[in-house]
Order: structure tokens, then sequence, then C-alpha cells
């Protein structure tokens, strides 16, 4: 192992997983809010949109990452839409990564018992106070597991985005081994960069699944919310 | 008892999605002040009829009027009225994830936009009243059955409900935690409080009914002030009924 090359080629890098680290967290922020949109569209039944959502989800969850970043990189293009790398590599996560979580909401909300809807509407809450104050707190809580193992799945899935010309970890290990053939150390420092990224991720999931148990949140609470 | 009628059904079907008949034609009539205490058999409907009651569940046919208003189950007005009509349910229904204080604000901070010092003054003095003082900062897993269901009655009450509906609430509790809760609701009676119980219990349907229903298969069988209705059932099912409910040494 060539420790020289390693202290020369680590700034490189740390930038390039500051750039994958980058894509990941919005690709994944926007996935959030994709799953809950089409949560939200299912669990209501809306029509039209519910068939959307439902084929939006099959084609999602069916096709793997690279082929939806080729089609947005190279295909969208043909019809004079070009996106930056970056915009593909964010775009195609937040689509994968939407149908994954949509399934996360609609578990979880599924899972709260239909009582907790009737006690709210009893108390005259009407259905979208309840769906935000009694049923997605409770159904975020169950569904943390799903949410973590999804996040983790998302940033594993940031490894295929070399594909689209964008200088991630990825790209950085396979431009060095080319040019330097140095095949160890610049798979080294990939794995180490990986691990740097996912360990302190998993370790905070596993705190998080402790902490939301029982869904009492302390501070995402409607009525003493500090 | 000669006051005004707050809530009335007139000829009330109805049937769930399997087809299944479970009100029949159902005329009933409430007035302010008055207990009414339903009892009958297992499945005859009495769920479903407070339900009805509360504009929870669709009806078929039949109106439901309160102080001679016509309900539009369609209406937004639904959502208004059912702050009028408080319930309660047999299984446990408090928020999980939030704690006991937060579980009886939310309504009235969210739906009636009350004040938060004052609805937190009432909640206290509410919770006070039920012997639960020190609870208002836990969540409801570290009660009992028979503390959560009093949360619930405070929950339904800090709404000033002109009427309550109560279905089986001590049904699923320990017996030793039944009468911490039936002493609460013997209290409200007495304050003049309007309620629908649904109840198993029946030295105390009898103790605090000014009415008592016996429901059979859909169909209000029998009607009668508790007296008569307990020491002298008019129908057959009636006596068969209330004969389960008697062990006779041998
Ligand atoms: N959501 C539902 N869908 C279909 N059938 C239902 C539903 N809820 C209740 N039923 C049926 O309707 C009938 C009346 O039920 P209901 O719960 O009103 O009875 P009940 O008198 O309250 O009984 P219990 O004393 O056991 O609580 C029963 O036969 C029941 O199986
Ligand atoms: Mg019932």
């Amino acid at each position: 192992m060539d420790f020289e090359f390693i202290r020369a080629y680590a700034p490189l890098y740390a930038s390039a997983a500051g750039l994958t680290l980058t894509i990941a967290i919005f690709g994944i922020v926007l996935s959030v809010v994709i799953g809950l949109l089409c949560s939200l569209v299912k669990i209501f039944k809306i029509p039209v949109l519910s068939a959307i959502v439902n084929g939006y989800i099959e084609i999602s969850r069916n096709t793997p990452l690279l082929i939806q970043l080729f089609f947005l990189y190279f295909g969208l293009p043909k019809i004079g839409i070009v996106l930056s790398s970056e915009t593909c590599a964010v775009t195609g996560l937040a689509f994968l990564g939407g149908s994954y979580m949509a399934e996360a909401f609609r578990t979880g909300i599924e899972q709260v018992p239909k009582i907790q809807t009737d006690s709210g509407l009893s108390l005259g809450l009407t259905r979208l106070q309840i769906f935000r104050f009694i049923i997605l707190p409770q159904a975020v809580a169950t569904s943390v597991p799903v949410f973590c193992a999804n996040i983790i799945f998302l940033i594993k899935e940031t490894s295929v985005f070399s594909a689209v010309a964008l200088a991630d970890l990825m790209f950085v290990a396979k431009d060095l081994i080319g040019i330097y053939y140095k095949t160890d150390e610049a798979l080294f420092m990939l794995v180490i960069s990986y691990l740097l990224i996912l360990l302190p991720v998993s370790v905070f999931c596993t705190w998080l699944e402790r902490r939301v148990r029982y869904a009492e949140f302390g501070n995402s609470n409607p009525v003493s919310g500090k | 008892m000669r006051l005004e009628e707050i809530l009335k059904t007139e000829q009330l079907n109805k049937s769930y999605e399997n087809g299944q008949k479970v009100l029949n034609d159902i005329t009933f009539s409430l007035k302010k002040g008055e207990v009414v205490v339903i009892i009958g058999p297992s499945g005859c409907g009495k769920s479903t009829f407070l339900r009805c009651l509360n504009m929870l569940e669709p009806v078929d046919s039949g109106a439901i009027c309160f102080k001679d208003r016509v309900i539009d189950r369609a209406n937004k007005e639904v959502y208004e009225l059912r702050q009028k009509i408080g319930m309660v349910f047999q299984s446990y229904d408090l928020f999980p994830h939030l704690t006991i204080l937060d579980n009886i604000l939310l309504a009235p901070f969210k739906v009636q936009k009350r004040e938060k010092s004052e609805v937190t003054k009432e909640a206290e003095e509410l919770l006070k009243r039920v012997g639960l003082s020190d609870k208002k900062d836990v969540y409801p897993r570290q009660l009992s059955g028979g503390q959560k269901q009093r949360v619930a009655i405070v929950r339904a009450l800090i709404m000033h409900p002109e009427i309550l509906l109560l279905d089986e609430i001590t049904a699923a509790l320990d017996p030793e935690m039944v009468r911490e809760v039936l002493q609460v609701v013997l209290e409200l009676a007495r304050e003049g409080m309007t309620m629908v119980i649904v109840t198993h219990e029946m030295d105390f349907a009898r103790a605090v009914a000014d009415r008592v229903l016996f429901m059979d298969q859909g169909v209000v069988v029998e009607e009668g002030s508790p007296k008569e209705f307990f020491n002298s059932p008019k129908t057959e099912r009636a006596k068969q009924f209330l004969n389960m409910f008697h062990y006779e040494a041998r």
C-alpha cells in the first residue's frame, strides 16, 4: 500500500465525498417530500392522481437507478432538455427514493388504528388536522426503521452517479486507477470514504429508532411545541 | 323532566357494505339533561347507533336532527356539530404520541382556537375532578385502563359538548377499575349532563338512567324507566336478556 499516494489524493476524495453527500442529502429530502405527497394521494384515494402515483411507483421500483440516470442524461437532450450532471443525479435519486419513501409512509399510516381517526373526528377535528397531528406523527415513528433503511440504500445507490459524468467518489476512484494503476489504494480510499459517510448515518438511525419507539417527539408536538 | 328535545332520529336505517342490516327504523328522541341507557345483546347494533348519532357512519335512510336541524352528513357543518356531541369509545383511544395534557388540549386549541392559558387551566381543573392532577405530563401508555378512560372523558368534556355518547367505556377494564370510571359518569349525570350510554353494567344502568332502551337485532324492542324495565320487563326478549345477568344459588 502506497501511503504517500493515499495522503496525496485524500483531499480529492474528501471533496468528492462532499459532492456525493450533498447530492444524497438533496435527493433524500426530495424523495421524502415526494413520498409524503404520494402517500397522501393514495390514502385519500384522490382520483386520477392515484393512478398516476401507482404508475410512478411501479416504474420507479422496477428500473435500476443507472437506467433512470441514462434516460435523464442521454435521453432528455434528444427532446431538447439538457440537465447538468448534478441535476440529473439529484432528480434520479429523488425519482428512485420517492417510491420507497411513499411505501414507508403508507405502511406507517396503515398501522395507525382506525379508532384514532374516529376519536379525532368526534372531537371536531378535520381530516387534514387528524392526518397532520394524529396519524402522521405515529406513522413516521413506526416507520423510522424503514426510513433509515431507505436512506442507507439511497446513499449506496449514489455510487452509480459517475455514469453521468459527476465527479463523485466512484468517478475519482476510477480516474485514479485509470491514470496511475494504483487499484488497491484507490479502492481502499473508496471503501473508507463510503464507510465514513455511512457509519455515522447508521449510528444516528439506531439512536433515532430507540428514541421514537413510543412516538413521543417532545418538540414536534402540536400544542406545547417549542 | 319536561325539557326541550336536543337530538332525535327518525326511521334510521343502516347496513354495512356487506349488505347486513344493522339498524332497522330507529326512531329515537333525547331531551336536554336526560340520560338514556341502551342495553342489548352483543352485535345488536348499539355501537353502530352511537356512531350514527355522531355522524361517524353514513346511514341508508332516515334523518338525524340536532335541535330541529336536520343534519346532512355531506355538509361541512358536521365538523361543527361533532364538537357539540362528545364521544368516548370502548377501546382506549387516547393519542399515544401526546402527553395527557396535550391529548386534552389538542381539539380546543386546534378546533376551537381557544386561548392556551385558559384551556390549560380548565384542563387542569377537569383532571383534578377525575383525580388525575398528577398525570398531566405523562403519556397514555403510563396510565391504567381506568385512568385512560377518565382522561378520555375529560378530553370530551373540555369541548363543552351538549351531549356525551359513551360506548361501553368500562367493558375493557378490570373490575376494580370500573367503579372509578362509572363514578365520574354518575357525577356528570347528577350535574345534568345529557348522555346516551351503552353499558353492560346493569346496576350502573339502573342508577344512572332516566330511560332505558332495550335493543335487539337493530330494533328498539322495549323502552321505559329503569324501574319498569328492570323490575318488570314487558317483552320476552328483554326478560331472557336480563336473566343472563342473574346467578341463582342452588
Ligand atoms: N365496520 C363494520 N363493517 C361490517 N359490519 C359491521 C361493522 N361494524 C359492525 N358490524 C356488524 O354490525 C352488527 C352490529 O355491530 P355493533 O358493533 O353496532 O354491535 P353492538 O351492539 O355494539 O355489539 P357489542 O355489544 O358487542 O359492542 C354486528 O353484527 C357487527 O358484526
Ligand atoms: Mg359495541
